[in-house]
């Protein structure tokens, strides 16, 4: 009964994100020949360089990090909330973190349990605020949690200031660096590639395989996506919408949490002034690629990162990296326009197929009557 | 009875004829509005067939048809908004064809619609000009020459408008005198009023239908829907009666009765209250004493309202729309703050009781609006069978839903109560209105209640499905369950309850048998013309 | 004296608006007065200074006219969180057509960009019905990356310029009202009470004005009377609160939104050309620093009015000026003036009936008020703050008293009814 269906929803599904990333190449490859640069010269070069090992490990790492921040922002948007807010909150839980990791010691597995809780907690405090805000004073969390982004990168600075040792061999400023025992060690993942990928990959995995099931089945994730659906029918339903509100940005600042580990724990060991910013944003941009679908995050994330390490070579090669900045922002927006499109398309489809069987239906019951 | 087959029955001309003595439409008057074979087809519905309709000139004339008759897909077009696939539409004697609102307008056609289409946050005068605005130079707003204009015709056909005021401070009647001098202000001779006495209480009924007699006197025309009879017999100078998207016959109000005028609406099946054997039992399943619930401002929209309901028993609640039927049903499921009273289910306290809990407890609930309460409409049905009974089997199994089995019952629900659906993975907004409603009906009777509260359980449903519905309540009398039934529509409480509470400005002010109650007596309970409490 | 005009002089909306006027002079005098006071207790002499009042003036104009953009694309009902993404634009096309062509090509060039990523926008939310947050964000996106790349492409060889850094642009004009400048500093140095306070702020009004920034003035109250006083504003105002009613008096909204969506972008841009050639004198990577978002919230504070969005870009101005001048210790003087109006505010929340929030606003006080005790010096690295816990704070005390348009932010189609 639903088999027809099924075959042509994935194909409409993933025909929206290819589209907009055939478009956004297009897009590049005008701009390129704008700039007088050889458009297939390019393309080449992205796909060559991606496909080294060493860049591999490194797509790998930088996938780690933007599944996680996705993941935070696409528990947000299933129950329709914008946390636009997982850059500060993954910054100000990593600083926090990095501190108290670096300050304490700790026996090894414990170590790291403390950093990473510490930064699960910071995280979901932050974003909590909005939530709080949001549920009690009816303040749009877009706003709130672009404001508190902003507060974010005050507190860090300034805690930064006050707690900060100077980093060897650079002017920078950072935390105490984490001690052995608190650090991750890195997996051998990639054949023939010296770098390693971060330990906490699996973590990454871990937490899609945990939105997946969280989510699609079980009755909090159902209450969860009814809200986003229809908020009025999720009252009517019984959710408390407020408590909702409240504890899906205390999930979503969780996750952000985890969004400065794989990189603090296993590459930097400390948070300085040159720890990694804008990565939330980056996790807006997956999650609406990935459709907040746990594997399209992943696929997003991947996408995102392979373009980012392999632009490295442009410069190499005298062109410009940030013609990649510009396919990311044409593919984010072709993407969401794409997939508003199918939406309405399939819409129309369904209203058209019921009414064919309907029209079928009465014809068959007009039969079975003598008129 | 095959109404849907599309090849169906002509209309009946002879009753037309039988019912339209010298007081109806001369051909010879000057006609304002003519229709003629007007048809008007949606996906998988024919929303108007051969349509006829002649409204002479400086007259008001009703269209009376129940829910979902095809009325406002007949305005619609009339106004522009949807255009006829059939037909032809002349306004005084030209024929037009409207592609949009604004070629209305220009026409001379306004409409009132029964959503007030107004901005809150602007003033009269900003709602009333806006589109056509007085300017100098072509761009500047003239102010002056606005309000000039809005108090003249506000004085002409005694309104009362203030022009200055923000449209959110204004109560309900002011709102539609302020559509109404939209429309004038437009240069419109012709008014079209979508059900413009739903959202108004009886004196505002009444100062409206003096606006409409002063309009009638200065030459306008006034097109007027409606499902009201009293209201229609009052006011209207001929009636056109429409059923099943088509007209049926034009009368005239002088010679014609209610009771006429209902067959005509309804067809043949009028409903009578049926005789048939009381289930109900002493066990008083649902109680609620003293609920009062206010607004923000302090007024009470429910007010100190006590009833009970017993298993097997189904109590009506009547009463004009906005009369607090809303507000009461959703304290009762605890979606709404009460400021006072009681709420006890089976003899227990679920006063302090969240939404879910008592929804657990064992309350359905058939929602008024189904799209915002009933449903998510982006999601399959089978998730629709899940929303409202999350936490019961079989749902869930622990905290996890238990998709087969959900799936598995939602096959049934659509197969039991008929659900028309190609799959149960279709989304919930591609399902016709009485489609929808078959499944949360289906869904709520499928969950283990003792009450079940329905809400216009039959809004906006095709016939088959309404007959459907009213099947499914007397089955949930019969098996006992205790039910709280809000309808607007006389017929549906007359037929299906045992009891009949009537709300009026929160209250309940009459307690009154189906068995012997005529729908003039219900009616006038229902605004204030009765005798007051019981 | 009450805010509500009622039956008895319906005739005209003057008073309302003649109090709306009055209550601002009032509030501006009673802020200039505590002002004062706050610097002859603390000797923060800074708060009232000339060149704090110029900076702030320059630091505001930005912000201004990005609120000021947001102002007219939320009146129209689309939220514009690409703001700061057409900000950027602005910037980079000033400092391109600044430095090949001179500074006012530099801004025509920004408007003109900024203008092409609020149609961006506007293609994707009106025509495409895309979530209009996710548009923005894709929009901010798009700007900060098409900056990126240009400015790669234009300026990475030049001398003067780098890959992140536009070459120099050339100055625009300003000015400073003749004869007055000595006499008002002469004034200013007395540092008597009240006195010397006006004659800082006035002199900083008058002297070194570029003249962009009287463009921008000009720019906000012409949005006023577009939006207040003529019939597209009329109609793009119905389509922020009602798309249906406009829709159905021949108002073709989509138009309406395309047009504010347009301008509102042109405006950012605006703002980008001050950033790249009054401000800095260069494009620069990074410069607008999140000045799109604060326009956002200077728009919030100013509930949805050009004169308000304007009050709350001069005030976040000038608290990124007290932080460049001295900072800390201005803004610790500050902390008292933040403590009394809590206190005010709080009181009146209270009186007015709103308990809790009055209670809250009270607590804060006494938070901030302690803090100004016990320190003599706040960190420049929170003083920065100062217009997002600003913003915090009234949108969590005071949300019923603002009033967004009511449709702000709903996907509208054509034929859709409610």
């Amino acid at each position: 009964m639903t088999g027809r269906r099924d075959v042509r929803s994935p194909a409409l599904g993933l025909a929206a994100p290819l589209l907009a990333i055939a478009f956004a190449a297009l897009l590049a490859s005008f701009v390129l020949i704008g700039a007088g640069d050889p458009v297939l010269g390019t393309f080449q070069l992205l796909l060559d360089y991606g496909q080294q090992p060493r860049s591999i490990a490194l797509v790998l790492n930088a996938a780690t990090t933007y599944y996680l921040s996705a993941v935070a922002v696409a528990i947000g948007f299933k129950m329709n909330l914008f946390n636009i807010g997982v850059d500060g909150q993954y910054r100000l839980a990593a600083m926090t973190a990095a501190y108290v990791g670096g300050t304490l010691s700790l026996p090894a597995g414990l170590h790291q349990a403390v950093i990473i809780l510490t930064a699960v907690a910071v995280g979901a405090m932050w974003a909590g605020l909005a939530g709080l805000l949001k549920a009690t004073r009816g303040v749009s969390e877009v706003i709130s949690t672009i404001m508190l982004n902003a507060i974010a990168t005050g507190l860090v600075a300034f805690f930064l200031r006050k707690v900060a040792v100077p980093v060897q061999g650079s002017n920078n400023i950072g935390t105490q660096p984490i001690p052995e025992s608190g650090r991750v060690g890195g997996l051998p993942l990639v054949p023939d590639s010296s770098l390693e990928v971060f330990g906490l990959l699996p973590l990454a995995v871990l937490v899609g395989v945990a939105y997946w099931l969280l989510l699609g089945r079980t009755r909090f994730g159902f209450d969860l996506r009814a809200t986003g659906r229809s908020q009025s029918a999720a009252v009517a339903s019984g959710v408390d919408v407020k408590r909702m509100t409240v504890t899906t940005m205390l999930l979503s600042g969780a996750v952000a949490g985890l969004v400065g580990m794989p990189q603090l724990l296993g590459a930097s060991y400390s948070y300085s002034l040159d720890f990694p910013a804008g990565l939330g944003f980056t996790g807006i941009a997956i999650a609406l690629l990935g459709r907040n679908h746990p594997v399209g995050i992943a696929f997003g994330a991947l996408l995102w990162a392979y373009l980012d390490v392999s632009s490295v070579i442009l410069d190499i090669e005298g062109v410009s990296r940030e013609i990649v900045t510009i396919m990311q922002g044409t593919i984010v927006l072709s993407v969401v326009v794409a997939y508003e499109l199918v939406r309405r398309y399939r819409l129309r489809d369904e209203q058209r197929r019921v009414a064919r069987e309907l029209d079928q239906q009465r014809a068959a019951d007009a039969e079975g009557v003598p008129a | 009875m095959r109404a849907s087959v599309p090849a169906g029955p002509v209309p009946r001309p002879a009753v037309a004829s039988s019912l339209s003595p010298s007081g109806g439409p001369v051909i010879s008057a000057p006609l304002a509005v003519e229709l003629t074979g007007v048809t008007k087809r949606f996906p998988g519905v024919v929303a108007n067939r051969d349509v006829e309709l002649r409204v002479r000139a400086g007259t008001v004339h009703a269209v009376v048809g129940e829910n979902g008759a095809g009325k406002s897909t007949l305005m619609k077009i009339l106004y522009g908004m949807q255009r006829p696939d059939e037909g032809t539409v002349r306004v005084d004697g030209r024929e037009v064809r409207f592609g949009d609102p604004g070629d209305a307008i220009a026409a001379g056609v306004g409409m009132v619609h029964q959503h007030f289409m107004l901005a809150d946050n602007l003033t009269v005068l900003e709602n009333v000009v806006l589109g056509s605005e007085p300017r100098t130079g072509g761009v500047v707003l003239d102010l002056r020459t606005a309000r000039r204009r809005i108090t003249e015709i506000s004085d002409a056909y005694g309104l009362g408008v203030e022009p200055d005021r923000l449209v959110g401070d204004l109560g309900v009647g002011q709102r539609q005198r302020v559509e109404i001098l939209k429309v004038l202000y437009r240069g419109a001779r012709i008014l079209i009023l979508d059900e413009p006495t739903a959202v108004l209480v009886p004196q505002e009924v009444d100062e409206l239908f003096a606006n409409l007699r002063e309009l009638k006197s200065e030459g306008l025309t006034v097109i007027f829907i409606s499902h009201k009879l009293d209201e229609v017999l009052t006011v209207a100078d001929d009636v056109t009666v429409i059923r099943r998207g088509t007209t049926v016959a034009t009368v005239d109000p002088a010679t014609t009765t209610a009771r006429e005028l209902a067959e005509l609406m309804v067809g043949a099946e009028l409903p009578s209250p049926e005789t048939r054997e009381s289930t109900v039992t002493d066990e008083v399943v649902l109680e609620v004493r003293g609920l009062t619930v206010r607004d923000a401002t302090g007024r009470a929209l429910v007010d100190d309202v006590s009833l009970t309901i017993r298993r097997g028993e189904v109590l009506g609640l009547a009463g004009v729309e906005g009369n607090g039927q809303a507000e009461l049903v959703e304290a009762v499921l605890g979606m709404r703050r009460t400021d006072a009273g009681t709420v006890h289910l089976g003899g227990q306290d679920v006063t302090g009781w969240s939404t879910r809990r008592r929804r657990e407890g064992g309350i359905g609930y058939v929602p008024e609006d189904r799209h915002r309460h009933g449903l998510l409409l982006d999601a399959p049905l089978w998730e629709n069978r899940v929303l409202g009974h999350q936490t019961e089997a079989p749902n869930v199994k622990g905290a996890l839903i238990d998709r087969s089995a959900a799936r598995r019952d939602t096959e049934r629900i659509v197969r039991e109560y008929d659900v028309r659906t190609p799959g149960i993975d279709v989304l919930a907004s591609a399902l016709s209105g009485g489609n929808q409603q078959k499944l949360i009906v289906g869904r709520e009777m499928s969950a283990d209640i003792s009450v079940l509260v329905a809400s216009h359980p039959t809004r906006g449903v095709d016939v088959g499905a309404q007959a459907a519905i009213w099947e499914h309540v007397r089955t949930a009398r019969r098996q006992g369950l205790a039910v709280l039934l809000v309808s607007a529509d006389l017929d549906e409480l007359i037929g299906l309850s045992d009891r009949i509470a009537v709300v009026l400005r929160g209250r309940l002010v009459a307690d009154v048998d189906p068995g012997t109650v005529t729908p003039e007596q219900l009616g006038s309970a229902m605004t204030g013309a009765g005798q007051g409490a019981a | 004296m009450s805010t509500r005009t009622t039956g008895a002089a319906p005739v005209d909306q003057q008073p309302r608006r003649r109090l709306r006027a009055s209550r601002a002079w009032f509030g501006a005098a009673g802020l200039v007065v505590l002002l004062s006071l706050v610097r002859v207790v603390t000797g923060a002499d800074d708060i009232t200074s000339a060149g704090t009042v110029a900076a702030a003036l320059g630091l505001a104009v930005p912000i201004g006219m990005a609120g000021l953009g947001a102002l007219w694309a939320e009146r129209a009902g689309v939220v514009n969180i690409g703001l700061e993404g057409m900000l950027i634009l602005g910037t980079w096309a000033a400092g391109y057509a600044g430095w090949t062509y001179g500074p006012w090509y530099g801004v025509l060039a920004a408007v003109a960009f900024g203008a092409l990523g609020g149609l961006v926008h506007a293609i994707a939310t009106v025509t495409f019905g895309v979530d209009q947050i996710v548009s923005g964000v894709a929009v901010i996106l798009l700007g900060s990356g098409t900056a990126q790349y240009l400015s790669a492409v234009a300026y990475a060889d030049v001398s003067g310029g780098g890959a992140t850094q536009s070459p120099p642009v050339g100055d625009l004009p300003s000015f400073t009202l003749p004869g007055v400048g000595p006499a008002l500093g002469d004034l200013e140095a007395q540092g008597w009470f009240l006195l010397s306070d006006v004659a800082g702020i006035l002199r900083g009004l008058v002297t070194g004005v570029s003249v962009l920034t009287l463009i921008a003035v000009a720019v906000v109250v012409l949005s006023w009377f577009v939006l207040w006083r003529t019939a597209f504003g009329l109609r793009l105002r119905a389509c922020g609160e009602r798309p249906q009613a406009a829709e159905s008096l021949g108002v073709n909204v989509y138009t309406m939104k395309y047009a504010a969506v347009v301008v509102s972008g042109a405006l950012a841009g605006l703002g980008g050309a001050f950033l790249a050639i009054v401000a800095a004198s260069a494009y620069r990577e990074g410069q607008t620093g999140g000045r799109g978002f604060i326009g956002i919230a200077a728009m919030i504070f100013g509930n949805w009015r050009p004169g308000g969005t304007a009050a709350g870009a001069a005030l976040f101005g000038y608290a990124d000026a007290l932080q460049l001048r001295r900072g800390g210790e201005s803004v610790h003087a500050l902390l008292l003036l933040v403590g009394i109006a809590l206190v005010v505010v709080g009181v009146l929340l209270i009186v007015r009936g709103s308990r809790r929030a009055g209670i809250t606003g009270m607590l804060v006080a006494v938070a901030v008020l302690v803090w100004f005790a016990v320190t003599d010096l706040v960190p420049g690295e929170l003083t920065g703050l100062t217009p997002y816990v600003a913003t915090l704070l009234v949108l969590g005390l005071a949300a019923q008293r603002l009033r967004p348009p009511a449709a702000v932010g709903l996907p509208y189609r054509k034929g859709t009814s409610s």
